[in-house]
């Protein structure tokens, strides 16, 4: 079998069937010397849906990444280790005064983006959160209206078939999941249990992993492996759920090719991508160009894209490219149970309670929810490592205790700051382009966040019959900001339908594009406002305002 | 210490529907892994292998994992974990210089090298390095603290539990592809996942992880 990582794989007029070994499908290809409608940069929780879309609306797409085109049934082995190949692994310099860890803990480099390795929890935002700076006092507004994105959730819920409860617990009406939720491990059962003690709310989560056939995917099997990619196709990552359809409605997609600079005309418009692929820089010419690389990938081209005329980066007249980078909050609460819970069977998060995300009684601005947990061995010894500093015979004895270990963690909303941004480093890659430096530190809003959480968990797991817990305090998850949307082209980046302020034809369309993050999951979100971009581009076009 | 899980051995489901053949081969060549330095002078590789031993001291009663050969294959590879801080340098000098630190502080504090003093002292070197406290000579200003947090003890505890003999003694189920889980309650157990030892009924775990 191929390498997927040694040369492209959809080349030749044929892409990866992921659904068959060494099947191939049919795949349209696109000269780069004539202009396409769209380039797309970047195949994840938002390029994904919007080539997807763009492609069956009748534009003429390609959709590049710079990760290989996998295929799960032959490439994913059931390994912590090996499957380190999800990852973006080239090298970001981290610092501020609580620096994020990248790699695997925060982006994916694969067609499909980091929905390969996500977790697969599906979740809405509540609908304040669009118009928290006016509603809830903090933050920024978006420029969407919350009852047009119910609608784009339920698109989505629906595109991906999110296996989820009869009725949500939180928030208003929504329609029922597509697919029954799935049944509830030990420490999903543990999390209703500390819920319930402290009178909350719970709800198995939706997720995006099928609990009934759907197509060529199978049901989730439970093996619990699905950070590091789902080797049967249960998971509706955007590999198996999106780019198959794109591929179908027309779409190219080039596997292991990095865009290095977006190239502008004489009359300021983008023109096309430098591109590096099987060993050379190329050049493909588009009549729109589309950034979707994640809320690291984006600013950092934008801003190598520099020229003469945009000398500090591209669509950056506000100087937001870059700025306001959010992560969440990701601490957790562990503990022992003289149970056996057996925590790494099945999807991670089986449970939820999302009380603090409705209930506006503290002291702090902003949200969160909790999960259930299943880390897999290295990922609890590092727990363990770093929340307890343990090492030598006290590490080997309290990691025996794996099977009965259990814990909530939670995705909380962190507030956007300038001062949290992405910059380029001097140094540079083996492109030769200058890679990113990451500077983040925690305000006292987001402090006080964690503090609540962190008290209401370890309450909740003491009651639910948890002994000697304790708290993983340092820990973040998931990427957002950096080339916000808004009203106004001085305090923000792009526009409502994503589109830049500056270059009309260069949009943005993926995590970078939040003003706020919310205290749930962002791929959701991602992947609805990518459905809504294709929508308002066609709406575009056909009036002739693209 | 007794064995909580007697007689499970993680490597006995290989050729069962719970591994695919891509993770029989990721496994294979993880147990094949070359012993010998490839990245580190031979006196370095001795440092980071004696302080590997006191990071996981090794179970008797199992194959041993070679740690040292994990971390330098790790540097061999120049595979990254996909951030730096900003204060250390790349992962070969943060181990070239850390391990030399090490070293230099056994030898100014017991007149010999790090491998040559006994064990106890070893754990108290670390434990120094653990705290910040070990500066100057090799560190050339990198901190002690972050080198021992977060290279070498998170590179020898993901090496080891990384491995199937960890998985084996902990009792993790390991690769599960195609055959996952089906028994998901609260003590429930699947006849394919490891039986663990309650008090008195050792020999029943063992005879149902005979047939795992
Ligand atoms: C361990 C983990 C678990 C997670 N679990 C969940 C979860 O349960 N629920 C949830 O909602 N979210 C989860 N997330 C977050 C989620 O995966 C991301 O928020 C989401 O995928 C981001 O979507 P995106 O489109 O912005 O970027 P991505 O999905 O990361 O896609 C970006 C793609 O762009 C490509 N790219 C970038 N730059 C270039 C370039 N210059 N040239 C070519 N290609 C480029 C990358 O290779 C990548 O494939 C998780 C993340 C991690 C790391
Ligand atoms: S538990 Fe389900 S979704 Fe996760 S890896 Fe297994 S089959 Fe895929």
């Amino acid at each position: 079998m191929s390498d997927p990582l040694a040369a492209p794989r959809a080349i030749q007029g044929r892409a990866p069937d992921v659904f068959r070994e060494g099947g191939w499908v049919e795949m349209r290809e696109f000269s780069e010397s004539e202009a396409v409608d769209f380039v797309v940069i970047g195949t994840g929780a938002g390029g994904g849906p919007l080539i997807t879309r763009l492609a069956e609306q009748g534009f003429s797409v390609v959709g590049f990444d710079a990760g290989p085109y996998f295929r799960p049934l032959e490439d994913f082995a059931s390994d912590e280790t090996a499957q380190n190949q999800l990852y973006w692994l080239d090298e970001r310099i981290v610092d501020g005064e609580n620096p994020i860890r990248m790699g695997g803990n925060n982006s994916g480099k694969a067609v499909g983006g980091s929905t390969v390795h996500f977790a697969m929890v599906s979740l809405r935002f509540r609908p304040e959160w669009f118009k928290s700076r006016s509603l809830l006092g903090y933050g920024a507004d978006w420029p969407l209206d919350w009852r047009e994105m119910w609608d784009y959730y339920g698109k989505a819920e629906r595109a991906l078939s999110i296996s989820g409860p009869v009725t949500y617990p939180w928030g208003p009406k929504r329609p029922r999941y597509p697919y029954r939720a799935h049944e509830m491990n030990g420490a999903a059962e543990v999390l209703a249990r500390g819920a319930e003690a402290m009178g909350y709310k719970w709800s198995p989560t939706p997720l995006a992993t099928v609990s009934a056939p759907r197509g060529d995917s199978p049901p989730c099997v439970y093996r619990g492996f699905c950070r590091f990619g789902c080797s049967t196709n249960a998971k509706q990552s955007q590999l198996v759920a999106f780019i198959p359809r794109a591929l179908a409605a027309g779409a190219e997609i080039r596997d292991l090719a990095m865009v290095g600079r977006i190239e502008t005309g004489a009359d300021g418009r983008a023109t096309g991508v430098h591109y590096f692929r099987e060993g050379r820089w190329r050049f493909q010419r588009a009549r729109n160009v589309v950034v979707a690389g994640y809320a690291i990938e984006t600013p950092r081209l934008l801003l190598n894209s520099a020229n003469d005329r945009y000398p500090d980066g591209l669509a950056n007249s506000s100087g937001l490219v870059g700025r306001n980078l959010m992560t969440q909050s990701n601490q957790a609460v562990y503990g022992s149970m003289k149970d056996e819970v057996r925590w790494n069977k099945g999807p991670p998060s089986l449970s939820i309670t999302e009380h603090w995300n409705y209930d506006d009684r503290k002291d702090f601005f902003g949200g969160y929810c909790w999960m259930a947990q299943g880390p897999l061995p290295i990922e609890w010894v590092t727990v363990l490592t770093g929340s307890l500093g343990l090492w030598g015979e006290q590490l080997r004895e309290r990691m025996k205790n794996y099977n009965h270990q259990v814990g909530v963690k939670m995705v909380g909303e962190m507030l956007p700051n300038e001062n949290n941004r992405v910059t380029l480093a001097d140094e540079t890659d083996q492109y030769g382009l200058r890679i990113p430096r990451i500077t983040y530190s925690w305000g006292d809003n987001d402090k006080a966040l964690v503090a609540h959480a962190l008290d209401k968990m370890q309450t909740s797991m003491e009651l639910a019959g948890v002994r000697d817990t304790f708290q993983q305090v340092d820990d973040t998850n998931h990427l957002a900001g950096t080339a916000r949307m808004g009203s106004d082209p001085r305090s923000s980046v792009v526009n409502a339908d994503c589109r830049s302020w500056d270059i009309p034809n260069l949009w943005v369309c993926d995590g970078s594009i939040f003003p706020t993050t919310g205290g749930v999951n962002p791929s959701l979100t991602i992947s609805a406002i990518a459905l809504r971009t294709a929508d308002r581009i066609k709406a575009l076009a056909d009036r002739g305002e693209l | 210490m007794t064995d909580q899980y007697p007689g499970y051995d993680v490597l006995a489901k290989r050729r069962t529907p719970s591994w695919n053949e891509q993770t029989r081969q990721a496994i294979n060549g993880r147990l094949a892994i070359p012993r010998e330095p490839r990245f580190l002078s031979p006196d370095l590789f001795a440092v980071l292998d004696a302080a590997c031993r006191r990071i996981i001291p090794q179970p008797t009663e199992r194959p041993p994992v070679p740690l040292a050969a994990y971390i330098d294959a790790k540097l061999f590879n120049k595979q990254s974990d996909g951030y730096r801080l900003a204060q250390m340098p790349d992962q070969g000098d943060t181990y070239r210089r850390g391990l030399a630190g090490l070293d230099e502080a056994a030898r100014s504090q017991h007149g010999l090298g790090f491998t040559a003093i006994a064990p106890e002292a070893q754990d108290e070197v670390l434990r120094q390095a653990h705290a910040g406290k070990l500066t100057g000579g090799a560190w050339q200003g990198m901190p002690s603290k972050t080198f021992f947090e977060h290279r070498l003890l998170n590179d020898t505890v993901t090496a080891y539990y990384g491995h199937p003999t960890a998985w084996s003694e902990i009792g993790f189920g390991g690769p599960a592809s195609p055959r996952g889980y089906v028994r998901m309650a609260l003590n429930r157990r699947d006849p394919w996942e490891a039986a663990e030892a309650k008090p008195g009924e050792e020999a029943r775990a063992r005879r149902e992880n005979d047939h795992v």
